[in-house]
């Protein structure tokens, strides 16, 4: 009852004028800015902060807050519409995103899109509400080890994303790591990997980079070739009728959503992990679960549905350390973490006690933020499709331009706008046979968090790989991971046998 | 297609064998009281990455994968010569952001993929050829302050950032 109390005067002090009409512009702008190529809810969060100096405390948080969440739906925008990942939270939203769009169903990925980032936003934001010490205790109480086996976990399950060819999937992952490893050494600083001792590959190579470069530039050269050039990019068309059916129709993908949900929120705890390795490991998890995990790439709603709930759902949860133990579970929390203490207040078990109508204001403005960025989301459905219905010809060049700009803008290099390029090219030539591409894009992703606990699990070992099976978190995962890693071996096996029967 | 198999499973390979060898630039065995070398993480897994490629070209000579058994061409004449155009238009455009900058370049790439790939009026080629770098500038460089390469044009600017600041 103390947490309904402590809610109820959150909610009127989010509902005041100024936080509300804070909430209502944080959305619209995170909202755009997440739908913009390279530029993500930490680009937004960043960037805005030093506005926030000219209103309270309470409501700067609010602002910001309101703005990661606007991202968050933002970032499905144009990886569904143009096949770029508008942040990498929406990397995994791509892989059947952009399929749908091109079957002309834009609409129908463009609601589920915002309606699981609503579902995946509420149940974080409830699960916060109610759960947040315990949680948190469990989340860091996570070691090296574990943090480990999970991610190994998160490979296998990318095993199960690569169709039947298993060799080119784990080959789409191991580059995918070694790329994760170019740049300086975690532990003894030495440069590694410094291809043609070329200095842009000092600072390590951006996945971003390789995201848009797959993607973007991949994907258009693709959808050029298979076109012959006369493409017709789709015939998706939208009403208020047609989005209450497809609403009406998402019931359907309720596993989808409730796996990305729970999944999502409690990667996002973990701290250094946030939403990005939340959403690829939910689709990860939706497809090895589905019934159909042959249709996942080709236009699968709940290739949608998982991620998108996901990140959604981790980064309400990467707020939790950052509010509760001052640690935070993501780059934009650790930007939110950072103005908390240019605002005067020490971050921690303590802020709920010392300043609770800062805290409980916050997270009663996270329930108002997720509904309207929905409705905002919602509202701009027929935008989105109008510019779907520009001439491919028209379409193209803005893409490429906004792939190269994108490209750019994260690091402010010229050299990985150039690495992009080689990426999209190579990518594309590799597509052609059939090798996966979205195993390296997660594994650069998750490569930089893997290694690191890899090594440090081993120094405690005094290196023996007993260390991952003798704790009972880390042994678990990594059960589950030799399962998942097995299993499409197995079937490969069981599969040439049956056909080697069928010819004798 | 299955030729292109064989090849992009080869080229591959050497590519796992280069990142072996560059791995190994640093220590890639137990180093007492630091664990694993800093080369040890990505030598480990160009050798996977290897053995991947070894997998792949025994699965093409038993011919288990749809490409390895495929009789169709991997680029036909057509599909090549899109494929050069994009890419060397893109190739173009970045490489002129050096010299001319984005705000040179932009309108560069949009006349040429949009009068003479798209083969759109002049009108219209145009409107996006003035508006797409107008947007882009007041986008990244002024609400985002996010600086675009400008090239030997960086000076023209100097007055519109006076303007806005």
């Amino acid at each position: 009852m103390e947490i309904l109390s402590l809610l109820l005067n959150g909610f009127a002090i989010a509902f005041e004028p100024l936080n509300l009409a804070l909430i209502i512009f944080g959305c619209a702008v995170g909202l755009f800015i997440g739908a913009m190529p390279g530029l993500g809810s930490v680009n937004g969060v960043a960037i805005l902060l030093p506005m926030t100096f000219l209103v309270p405390p309470t409501s700067a948080i609010i602002f910001l807050g309101a703005i990661y969440y606007g991202a968050m739906y933002g970032g499905a925008i144009s990886s569904i519409m143009l096949g770029i990942p508008g942040a990498s939270t929406a990397v995994a939203t791509t892989f059947d995103g952009r399929p749908m769009a091109l079957q002309g169903k834009a609409d129908k990925a463009l609601v589920a899109a915002a309606a699981a980032s609503f579902v995946g936003g509420s149940i974080g934001v409830v699960l916060f509400t109610l759960f947040a010490p315990p949680l948190a205790d469990i989340a860091l109480g996570f070691g090296a080890p574990e943090i480990f086996a999970l991610m190994l976990m998160a490979f296998a399950t990318f095993v199960g994303l690569g169709g039947d060819d298993v060799a080119k999937t784990l080959f789409s992952i191991f580059i995918g790591l070694v790329f994760g490893a170019v740049g300086l050494d975690i532990i003894s600083g030495e440069p590694r990997l410094i291809f043609g001792d070329i200095p842009g590959f000092f600072h390590g190579i951006n996945f971003l980079v390789l995201a848009i470069g797959i993607y973007g530039i991949g994907e258009m050269l693709w959808t050029i070739e298979i076109s012959k050039g006369n493409v017709v990019v789709s015939q998706a068309s939208v009403s208020v009728k047609g989005i209450l059916k497809n609403l009406v129709e998402l019931t359907r993908t309720w596993k989808a959503m409730l796996l990305g949900s729970f999944l999502g929120y409690f990667v996002g705890i973990l701290p250094a992990a946030g939403a990005t390795p939340g959403s690829l490991m939910a689709y990860g998890f939706a497809k090895q679960m589905a019934k159909d995990p042959e249709t996942y790439g080709k236009g699968n709603i709940n290739g949608v549905v998982a991620p998108e709930s996901a990140n959604n759902a981790a980064s309400t949860g990467a707020m939790l350390p950052m509010l509760t133990l001052g640690i935070p579970g993501s780059p934009t929390t650790a930007i939110l973490l950072g103005g908390m203490v240019i605002w005067g207040l020490e971050p921690g078990p303590m802020v709920f006690i010392d300043h609770p109508d800062f805290v409980w204001g916050f997270i009663a403005s996270l329930y108002a933020a997720n509904l309207f960025s929905l409705l905002i989301n919602i509202a701009f459905i027929p935008a989105f499709i109008w510019v779907l219905k520009l001439p491919f010809t028209i379409l193209a060049p803005v893409i490429f331009i906004l792939c190269i700009v994108g490209g750019f803008v994260p690091t402010l290099s010229m050299h990985d706008v150039w690495l992009m390029l080689i990426f999209g090219i190579v990518g594309y030539l590799m597509r052609k046979l059939d090798y996966p591409m979205a195993p390296a894009v997660l594994a650069i992703v998750l490569g930089p968090l893997a290694e690191p606990a890899l090594r440090q699990s081993l120094l405690i070992s005094g290196g023996s790989f007993s260390i991952f099976f003798t704790r009972p978190f880390s042994s678990v995962f990594m059960f589950i991971a030799i399962a998942l890693l097995v299993l499409p071996l197995g079937k490969q096996a069981l599969d040439a046998r049956r056909r080697k029967t069928e010819r004798t | 297609m299955r030729m292109a198999e064989l090849v992009m499973a080869v080229v591959m390979a050497v590519f796992s064998l280069y990142l072996m060898w560059k791995s190994a630039e640093l220590p890639i065995g137990w180093i007492p009281g630091e664990g694993p070398g800093g080369g040890a993480w990505p030598f480990w897994l160009a050798t996977g990455m290897l053995l991947c490629c070894i997998a792949t070209v025994y699965r093409w000579a038993r011919r288990l994968t749809p490409e390895s058994r495929s009789e169709d061409v991997y680029m036909d004449s057509r599909a090549f010569k899109l494929f050069l155009l994009n890419a060397g238009a893109l190739a173009a455009m970045i490489g002129l952001f050096h010299i001319v900058g984005a705000y040179g370049a932009i309108p560069a790439f949009l006349i040429f993929y949009l009068r003479f790939m798209g083969g759109h009026s002049w009108r219209l080629t145009g409107t996006f050829a003035v508006v797409t770098p107008v947007i882009t500038f007041l986008f990244f460089e002024i609400a985002l302050q996010k600086t675009l390469p400008k090239g030997f044009t960086d000076p023209w600017f100097e007055p519109i950032f006076d303007f806005f600041y």
